[in-house]
């Protein structure tokens, strides 16, 4: 790949950096509260953003830069098999369509920043809090290291850093930038630089996606030829197909229904909602997300046209931005590169704000020193969030690039098992808090042995995500088999300690909590009123 | 506030089953992976099983639009109904 440097390409790239960098250290200006030392005004951006600035925000949080260069590597390698991504964020909008809303108004009652300060508020148990926050925040550490991953094949494809000639600091000296510019704009504005830099970014993303989707196909000789060629690799590779097999079929649809349930598990996805200003804007964000749905399915067809352009790398994930280096002019590939480079920013900040809010909120404060003020809540998350990147990077930096996948694949199963205690606390609080935390326990078990156990041609561990149900007999996602078995457990010890009168927790939530909105009694708006006219 | 106010909606009424309609038709559609993994009819090119697909991105969007419009119809019918409280029973669609 590394055939010099790609000087124009470079140009804009830097160009387009430097200016969500700016943006960043601004953002700290943007709508700024009286009271900035709270966690709320770090860590949620006051809680004051109206339906666009969340969508920007949930978009540029969902669809990272890791999503825009692996799905499509996916369809590159191995056809259909890929495109499952399409159908999860579809199933995506009805699930948080009905549970979401409720989070947030209870959340915003009780003054809850991360999930498991609801866990904690309506089953009265510090462990099962703990469970879900350690849960979180180790499911997000690897997902960071994947955005500098992301980050690290652009430059590799533009020439800089990345090769294995150079030594180790030259290699990784833009990635360090890249890294402390992120690491000091989101110390200094919190949630709102990420907020602010997404809009940027995902203007960046639709332009490059809708150009290349009508140009590309164009320079290939249309869909025909394109599909024809991914056909053809397929059949000869032995691998992949332009449909999933049949056996593959029951893979493709749990892997769809698992990822989309464990999504809004992630912490940094509770965290953008959170932040919006009112119930009705989740519910409106429902209905214009999967605007981005379609982005990625456009985006997933990319994988078949760097087949059909003859790119051939060794590194699958090299091959999307390959693709825009051979298809399109130097400088708009340097724009294509800067969307998926700055795309790796925005999620990057807003996971690290997350993990740290969850250590404050429900490690430091509950274990360590229950007693913190508001100003030492903030103070520490900042701190974390700061440890959380550094621990991202030496981990990109010192480990081999699949340790980030692997970890990031046994956290979407980890993820998955906190959905009884969150999900389930959304709606019924029939479940016993030490039931779902039995059900957490042994799902979290079998899932991480199952995925031990799965092996692949390049990989001994780890080599995948499904494997045989039991009982069932075909191939499934791992974390769905665990959730199932999860809440089985879940369900047959909640039968067992209400027979032995086992103790419940106390729940410090009503009824009515789940159904409020802005404006009731009792909500925390917290905004002041300059700052609340002035979104959009 | 309390207990019950003597005219309390049901629960489950025919707007809120259209409402979990809406919701849940995706799952079937996506789910029933077998009902799409073919390669013909093709459109423009594109092989039946990844336009099928994307074609169920704004329908399930469309689906969603309609959940959500009849939801809030039936909060405003609902509050409306019993002005002071704001009973919804939290069935949640």
């Amino acid at each position: 790949m590394n055939d010099g440097v790609n000087g124009v390409a470079l140009g804009v790239f830097v160009f387009f950096f430097l200016a969500v960098t700016v943006m960043g250290f601004l953002a700290a200006r943007w709508r700024r509260a009286a009271d900035e030392h709270s966690l709320d005004e770090w860590g949620l951006g006051g809680r004051s953003f109206g339906t666009w600035v969340t969508w920007f925000l949930l978009g540029g949080d969902l669809y990272t830069a890791y999503t825009f260069v692996a799905v499509p590597a996916a369809i590159y390698a191995a056809g259909a098999a890929g495109f499952f991504a399409v159908p999860y964020t579809i199933l995506v909008y009805p699930l948080i369509f009905t549970f979401l809303p409720r989070l947030w108004s209870v959340s915003h009652k009780h003054g809850y920043v991360t999930t498991s300060d609801f866990v904690r508020g309506r089953f009265g148990s510090k462990s099962l809090s703990l469970a879900v926050a350690v849960t979180g925040i180790l499911a997000t550490m690897p997902y960071i290291a994947l955005q500098l991953v992301g980050i690290q094949a652009v430059l590799d494809v533009m020439g800089v850093g990345g090769g294995d000639s150079t030594n180790w600091f030259v290699k990784d000296l833009p990635l360090l930038i890249a890294f402390g510019v992120l690491a000091a704009y989101t110390y200094s504005s919190g949630l709102r630089a990420p907020a602010l830099i997404a809009f940027v970014k995902d203007t960046l993303i639709y332009i490059v996606i809708a150009v290349a989707i009508i140009y590309i196909p164009i320079k290939l000789g249309g869909f025909d030829e394109i599909f024809k060629a991914a056909s053809d690799k397929y059949t000869a590779a032995g691998a992949g197909g332009l449909v999933p097999a049949q056996a593959g079929q029951w893979t493709y649809a749990t892997l769809a229904l698992g990822s989309a349930l464990a999504l809004f598990m992630y912490p940094h996805s509770v965290t953008a909602t959170l932040s919006g200003r009112s119930r009705e804007v989740i519910r409106r964000n429902t209905t214009i997300l999967p605007l981005y749905s379609l982005m990625l399915g456009l985006l997933a067809l990319l994988g078949f046209m760097a087949i059909a352009a003859g790119v051939k790398v060794t590194n699958g994930q090299l091959a999307i931005p390959q693709l825009f280096e051979n298809m399109f002019p130097d400088w708009f590939a340097g724009v294509a590169f800067a969307a998926i480079g700055i795309g790796a920013l925005v999620p990057a900040a807003i996971m690290s704000i997350a993990a740290a809010n969850l250590f404050t909120r429900n490690i430091y404060k509950d274990f360590i020193n229950p007693a913190a003020t508001p100003r030492q809540e903030t103070q520490v998350s900042k701190l974390v969030s700061l440890l959380v990147k550094v621990g991202a990077l030496v981990f990109v930096l010192t480990m081999d690039k699949t340790v980030a996948i692997n970890f990031q694949l046994l956290g979407g199963i980890w993820i998955l098992q906190t959905f009884p205690s969150l999900v389930g606390g959304l709606f019924t609080r029939w479940f016993h808090r030490w039931a779902l935390l039995g059900g957490w326990a042994v799902g979290m078990l079998y899932g991480t042995i199952a995925a031990y156990g799965v092996a692949s041609p390049t990989q001994k561990h780890f080599g995948g995500s499904s494997k045989e149900i039991p009982g069932i007999g075909e191939i499934g996602y791992i974390g769905l088999t665990a959730f199932v078995l999860n809440v089985a457990v879940a369900v047959v010890l909640t039968f067992a300690l209400r027979a032995f009168k086992a103790p419940d927790g106390i729940d410090e939530t009503s009824p009515l909590d789940y159904t409020a909105d802005a404006g009731d009694p009792g909500v925390e708006t917290e905004l002041p009123p300059a700052t609340a006219d002035a979104s959009h | 506030m309390s207990d019950l106010p003597e005219v309390k909606p049901p629960v489950v009424t025919p707007v809120r089953v259209v409402i979990a309609l809406c919701l849940f038709a995706p799952f079937v559609a996506m789910l029933w992976v077998g009902s799409y993994t073919k390669t013909d009819p093709a459109f423009i090119g594109i092989p039946f099983f990844y336009w099928y697909q994307l074609l169920w991105v704004p329908l399930s969007t469309v689906l969603t639009v309609t959940a959500y419009q009849l939801w809030r119809r039936d909060q405003r019918a609902r509050a409306r109904a019993s002005a002071s409280t704001s009973a919804e029973g939290g069935a949640g669609a």
